[in-house]
């Protein structure tokens, strides 16, 4: 178990120092050069630009500047957003909240709701509540958040207008306290909405192979053999065991998820990290694009890392240790 | 009485270019306290037999026809929740070690605790402890109640499942080629292990192998199986001094003798028949060293023989064994 | 799947290949996927012929946000430009850079797998690490980064899906390249002193065709998907109407409320292919898991 956890802290140390470094490459070597680009901008203020070449030592070699880039990483300083003009840390920062808010919301509910119906359909499996679970949540995983964002947004809030069109907050609506609350709550629900469907598909589709390959399991036949009722070899034995790789596949496919919130977050104008990368990309704020980059990479990283100990502690095969 | 009777089974797995008859017209029966081997080579129906007991059966399989009887009911009359009830606490079944008999993310006492709860109404702890009983019994030891299934050995996984089976004291249990598949130290320890369970619980077994000198060892009487059909119905010991079959005299000689006598090993040659649409006649026709023009056009009845019952034409007109 | 080079029979695997599509048309979501693909197909390839208007010609003041008409069928957008030809020419740049894009990640999945799966060792772990790797990136954003980067171009966005894509294809491949080393024929072909080159090029790769079939159309589905997005976020080719792209300026112009007739269109032709594929890619799957065949009672 101890083995376990420091093996999988140095990976991710590996894995965080390699993004870290991707990073600082692709930015320097690409045919755009963001440097160069950056002298050119008319945004800089030429005191800016001094500060940022020197701090950032552009006037030196590569080497020079990789290191002065790993330094400033250290201190957590990611450079100046051209289009904000203040430090790219801050800009991202203050977008953290609203999207973890929107995420961990959409991704509780989508887990409920996937793991339930995916179990379902796998227990069912060849039965028509099947086939007809498993043709919808292929067709709920493959449609884009930012399709189904925008048939969300035109329909609810443009025709029948029940939603909000975008933001976080109604403008200068001068709510407080509770108001404010489900203000904000009242504004996530279509972009929640837009990501929860898509996620959904995605558990639907795991937990119900899971489902599949646990019920060819010898145990369950076991379980049957023992005389329990359906109730308890399903949830006792059947989905438990299911759970365990959609766990793991969470984590490997968190890469995949972050597209969902970036998508809704755009769509939705939700004034979160997702929104910023889209903005970034518009205003041609390179220094922004990487901070946000790196910020998603590290995220990813973390989650990953939270999902190994809850694995760790939710499988005994594990538990015990190597 | 007969615990158990099955009679004109047929099961058939229901496939697109016809039914295989995986079991085909079966009857047997057991007496109380009684041990039956069941013997034949794989494909041969045994599992399916072993699985529809429990009514295990599920599609592609179907049971076409016949009965099972247990202590007096049909149980394939009876209803889900019926037959659910006489699972694990009337019949009991333990089956080739397979990697994941066991599940793996539950202790080996909650595994067996949870049979008993189910089915004997008792609170936690004294399930709890019957458990521990129970691992005792099959020399684990109850300090290893809390254990998980992946702490153990492929041999312990086996004590444990019979730890499971034998929980709440069936009159049936059903080993399913429990052996096979381990190393001969251990497969000696189990098989003391399950002959001493049985006297000490006064089971009644059904004991299916390839083996034949497993069988011999722990059986009173011998079903001889082959694609699907009896071929022989027999003590122990008769069949072994005299088989009746032609296949069950070769299948004899292709094990070592028990006996340590110096004999050549002959191994089957040929293969069994495909069960969808399989030829007229018997089906051991093609590699029977004895076969005649009737073998191919008529599927042989049984035959009494001095409480011996075999399916072959050789005995048609003559008592007299001609093998 | 036959066990090709030194025991190939050309016959078995013709009956093989014809019943592995006699399955896939009996499957229902294989036969629904197969019919919409093929509709998009035909109306990517003679858009020449479909289109009603040019698609890259602006309108006048007068047709400007014009609704469906006899004339513009689906409307014209913010430009007047016809959003039916658009559409139209939009398939085919959609399909085409996903195709591409698939094929390039399959290819260079399919040659990773196999030399690291083959050659086992160093070479492997190393080659794993890379993917490993891969996995753990935010695919959106490193595709958003990279495309930023290198400025908007179709073959830019074709490099940049496959450079990100191929990690999957990867990892699946070596897992069957590993369970295939152990298999007899290989040991055969080992023994009578096959060369390496001959051993994964004629042995293994036929043995890993069915699955990259299923791996191409599951990374169709992505790269469709994946050139969507980029051009809905502005990073597609300006000088290529794609759908995304479409949707793109339809957002940017706010056509949300006061022109649907140009934002449906697009976005049902992107769901549709995208769900047709996946259709067709879980299709396939089924088909190829052992025993489905026997399941189904053949």
């Amino acid at each position: 178990m101890r083995n376990f956890l420091i093996r999988k802290v140095i990976a991710s140390i590996v894995t965080l120092y390699a993004i870290v470094t991707a990073n600082f490459v692709i930015f320097r070597m690409a045919p755009g050069d963001p440097i160069r680009m950056m002298f050119r901008d008319p945004r800089v203020s030429a005191e800016q630009l001094a500060e940022q070449t020197e701090k950032f030592g552009l006037s030196g070699s590569l080497w020079d500047q990789y290191l002065a880039y790993m330094g400033n990483l250290l201190q957590g300083d990611l450079g100046l957003s051209f289009w904000q003009k203040r430090p790219v840390i801050d800009v991202i920062a203050e977008r953290i909240p609203q999207t973890l808010m929107l995420v961990l919301t959409a991704l509780a509910l989508a887990v409920l709701i996937g793991t339930f119906f995916g179990a379902l359909a796998g227990w069912k499996s060849g039965k028509k509540t099947d086939s007809i679970i498993l043709s919808t949540s292929l067709t709920l995983y493959s449609i884009p958040s930012f399709a189904m964002g925008i048939v969300l947004l035109m329909v609810f809030a443009y025709i029948l207008t029940i939603f909000p069109l975008g933001g976080i907050r109604t403008p200068a609506s001068g709510f407080t306290g509770i108001r404010s609350v489900l203000d904000v709550l009242w504004h996530m629900i279509l972009p929640a909405f837009s990501i929860i469907l898509w996620y959904v598909g995605e558990y639907i589709l795991l937990t119900r192979s899971s489902m599949l390959d646990v019920l060819g399991q010898d145990y369950i036949l076991t379980a049957r053999a023992k005389g329990l009722r359906e109730r308890l070899i399903r949830k006792r034995h059947a989905l438990r065991n299911a759970l365990l790789p959609v766990i793991t596949i969470t984590g490997v496919n968190l890469g995949f998820a972050v597209a969902g919130i970036i998508e809704a977050e755009t769509v939705f104008s939700w004034p979160g990290v997702g929104r910023l990368i889209y903005d970034a990309v518009l205003k041609r704020d390179y220094p922004l694009l990487q901070g946000v980059f790196l910020v998603f990479a590290a995220a990813i990283i973390l989650a990953n890392f939270v999902i190994d100990l809850i694995y760790s502690f939710v499988d005994p095969r594990i538990r015990v240790g190597e | 009485m007969a615990l158990l009777e099955v009679k004109d089974l047929s099961i058939y797995y229901q496939m697109h270019r016809g039914d295989a008859k995986a079991v085909d017209g079966v009857s047997f029966s057991i007496k109380e306290n009684e041990t039956l081997g069941l013997i034949g080579e794989s494909g041969c129906g045994k599992t399916t037999i072993a699985l529809s007991l429990l009514r295990f059966i599920r599609p592609p399989g179907k049971i076409t026809g016949g009965s099972i009887i247990y202590n007096g009911t049909n149980i394939l009359d009876l209803s889900e929740d019926g037959m659910r009830r006489l699972r694990g606490n009337e019949i009991a079944i333990v089956r080739q070690e397979a990697q994941n008999a066991l599940n793996p993310v539950l202790t080996v006492g909650e595994q067996i605790a949870e049979q008993i709860i189910e089915h004997d109404k008792v609170d936690k702890n004294t399930a709890w402890q019957r458990a521990k009983d129970q691992l005792e019994l099959v020399g684990i030891g109850a300090d290893r109640v809390r254990s998980y299934p992946h702490e153990f050995s492929g041999g312990m996984r086996q004590r444990v499942m019979i730890a499971i089976a034998t929980a709440n004291y069936p009159k049936l249990l059903i080993l399913d080629e429990p052996i096979t598949g381990l190393d001969v130290i251990v497969q000696r320890q189990l098989l003391k292990l399950i002959a001493d369970l049985r006297d000490r619980f006064e089971l009644t077994i059904i004991f299916i192998a390839h083996d034949l000198s497993v069988i011999a060892e722990n059986c009173d009487r011998v079903v001889v199986m082959y694609a699907g059909k009896v071929a022989e119905n027999s003590n122990t010991s008769d069949l072994y001094h005299k088989p009746l079959h032609p296949y069950s005299s070769a299948l004899i000689s292709s094990y070592p003798s028990i006996l340590g006598e110096r004999q050549e090993l002959k191994s089957i040659p040929g293969a069994p028949p495909s069960l969808v649409n399989p030829p007229p006649g018997c089906l051991f026709a093609d590699r029977c060293e004895h076969v005649m023009d009737i073998c191919r056009q008529k599927i042989p009845p049984e035959y009494d023989i001095d409480g011996r019952s075999v399916a072959c034409h050789l005995y048609e007109h003559s008592k007299e064994p001609q093998v | 799947m036959a066990e090709t080079g030194l025991l190939k029979t050309t016959d078995t695997q013709k009956k093989k290949t014809r019943e592995f599509f006699q399955l896939l048309l009996g499957h229902g979501m294989g036969k629904t996927g197969i019919i919409i693909i093929i509709i998009f197909l035909v109306m990517a390839f003679f858009s020449p012929l479909l289109w009603t208007n040019d698609p890259y010609k602006s309108g006048e003041a007068k047709d400007i946000l014009v609704k469906p008409s006899a004339e513009f069928w689906l409307g014209t957008d913010d430009m007047g430009k016809d959003v039916w030809s658009q559409v139209v020419y939009g398939a085919r740049v959609s399909i085409m850079i996903g195709f591409i894009a698939a094929v390039i990640t399959v290819v260079t999945g399919a040659f990773v797998g196999i030399v690291a799966g083959f050659f086992g060792g160093k070479l492997e772990e190393g080659l794993m690490r890379i993917v490993d790797f891969f996995m753990m990136l935010p695919i959106l954003p490193l595709m958003i980064v990279l495309a930023a980067v290198l400025g908007p171009s179709i073959w830019n966005i074709v490099f940049v899906i496959s450079v990100v894509s191929w990690p999957t294809t990867a990892r699946v491949v070596r897992s069957q390249v590993l369970s295939l080393k152990e298999r007899p024929f290989i040991e055969a072909a080992r023994c009578i002193g096959a060369p390496n080159k001959r051993i994964m090029f004629r042995e293994i790769l036929p043995n890993v065709v069915p699955l990259l079939f299923a791996q191409s159309i599951l990374m169709i589905t992505e790269t469709i998907y994946a050139e969507s997005v980029l051009s809905f976020l502005g990073l597609g080719d300006a000088s290529k109407i794609s759908w995304g792209q479409m949707l793109h300026f339809a957002f940017e112009s706010g056509a949300m409320s006061n022109s649907p007739w140009w934002v449906i269109p697009p976005i049902l032709s992107i769901v549709l292919l995208i769900v047709s594929f996946s259709f067709l890619g879980t299709a396939v799957s089924d088909v190829l898991t052992p025993g489905y065949k026997e399941k189904r009672g053949y």
